[in-house]
């Protein structure tokens, strides 16, 4: 069976495919090559698919195609109510995550943006509608922004069981949780660690830095986080954290996906610090465990062997389906495949614009 | 009548061509423009109506100031020229 993979880049999006007759990916077609595009969603179960664009000067646009990627038309972008303070009211700034809705929801599409909104979808990208209930939280006054200006939403999980559970990851505003389809939400950060806070501050669940979040699409209750300084993992639906500390070369790091069936196999990309966001010692790798976290493996077959100051993105990794394959793009250009959860590498490109986000359509 | 004109850096992405109309202020003039040409808005002007911040407009050479309400006058020879600012590229 052949596989499909989009690689949204700083310049363009990029659909890869590699026959099943095949051991080479080859780039079927670009689109909208100059642009940067922040965010792509795709799956083999929806026709329509979906592109963010940043044009920078020109603000943020949304794109679908109904043909698998072959042609694709601009239609209704999120946007933030009116402001009786023309002045001060938001406007959108980025999209910075995509997911369907769920299977009760053929059309519905979320997306989540900076400065810190959630939209919602109901006819396949035709109009949005912000989810006030979450946007009006008290809490989110105090939200800041992790990496950009303002707080944003980078990461939605829909529970595959319930479309009514939806939890999303907030930089920097920890995570939050609804069990009602959006009507109410709960701050689910208890237990993580904010270590580049004053003291006090430290285990505030508002002020969490999860850089990616990502639960088990068959255990959906099982949840893991990279977060702004170190690894974080929840077995009971986010409603506590455990912190995973001891993890050679480093818990730093934007990353991170799960297993699709095993919650207990987990992959990150280490970087030494934020301060310092370049691969230690120069050698990129993966990490894994397959226990839970409390052992990791570091993976490097095929990957290089020279110096490298790759570093991977949040939505820059991505697994299949079948929890076997993998694919990864850096900072640096660079693309790599894994059909054996990450024992070995191989490059698809090195020559890529700066990756910003992968997806396995198939 | 003020003659609307957009950089051709915009044209890459929509279709925005020069427009003469009736008007006495940026906005006005920016209004019709839009109505006739509604995903053209979002271009320009960011989810409050404000000017976007990367992107300049003058009239008869002078930047506007008025870049929330753009209320700048324009009278009935005025050149009203969309541009991308160099910052935020």
């Amino acid at each position: 069976m052949s596989k499909i993979a989009l690689v949204a880049t700083r310049k363009g999006l990029f659909k890869y495919i590699i026959e099943s007759s095949s051991k080479e990916w080859h780039l079927e077609s670009s689109a909208f090559l100059g642009a940067p595009v922040s965010m792509v969603l795709a799956g083999t179960h929806r026709e329509d698919w979906y592109a963010a664009l940043d044009h920078g000067h020109f603000g943020v646009k949304l794109h679908r195609s109904l043909d698998q990627g072959t042609a694709w038309q601009e239609i209704s972008t999120p946007s933030y109510p009116k402001s009786e303070d023309t002045e001060s009211g938001e406007s959108l700034e980025l999209i910075w995550s995509l997911e369907y809705a769920g299977n009760s929801q053929p059309q519905g599409v979320c997306a989540g943006t900076i400065p810190g909104g959630l939209f919602y979808s109901n006819d396949k990208g035709g109009s949005w509608k912000l989810n006030h209930a979450l946007w009006n939280r008290e809490e989110r006054g105090k939200w800041f922004g992790g990496g950009y200006n303002k707080p944003g939403i980078h990461s939605i999980c829909v529970d595959p069981d319930d479309d009514a559970h939806v939890t999303v990851g907030v930089s920097c505003g920890g995570v939050w949780s609804t069990v009602d389809g959006g009507h109410s939400w709960m701050n689910k950060a208890k237990g993580m660690r904010a270590a580049f806070m004053p003291p006090e501050k430290q285990m505030d669940p508002n002020i969490q830095d999860p850089h990616r979040l990502v639960n088990c699409k068959t255990k959906p209750d099982a949840f893991w986080a990279q977060h702004h300084n170190g690894i974080f993992k929840s077995v009971d639906n986010a409603e506590s954290w455990q912190e995973i500390e001891d993890v050679n070369p480093s818990t730093f790091g934007f990353a991170v996906a799960v297993h699709p069936q095993d919650p207990q196999t987990a992959w990150f990309i280490p970087g030494i610090k934020d301060e310092c966001r370049i691969p230690v010692d120069g050698k990129f790798l993966v990490t894994r465990t397959r226990d839970g976290g409390k052992t990791f493996e570091a993976l490097a077959d095929g990957l290089p062997d020279q110096l490298s100051y790759d570093l991977v993105y949040r939505h820059g990794l991505d697994v299949d389906t079948s929890g076997d394959c993998l694919i990864m793009g850096s900072t640096t250009g660079n693309l790599w495949f894994s059909s054996d959860q990450g024992d070995h590498w191989q490059c698809i490109s090195n020559y890529l614009p700066p990756v910003y986000c992968v997806r396995f359509v198939s | 009548m003020p003659r609307v004109t957009f950089t051709e850096n915009l044209k890459r992405h929509i279709d925005c061509p020069s427009k003469e109309v009736h008007a006495s202020t940026v906005k006005e003039a920016l209004e019709i423009v839009f109505s006739e040409n509604v995903a053209l808005r979002g271009y320009v002007l960011d989810d409050q109506g404000r000017l976007r911040q990367h992107v300049l407009i003058a009239v008869d050479g002078e930047f506007i100031l008025d870049r929330l309400m753009l209320s700048d006058v324009v009278n009935e020879n005025s050149e009203i020229y969309i541009a991308q600012a160099l910052s935020g590229g």
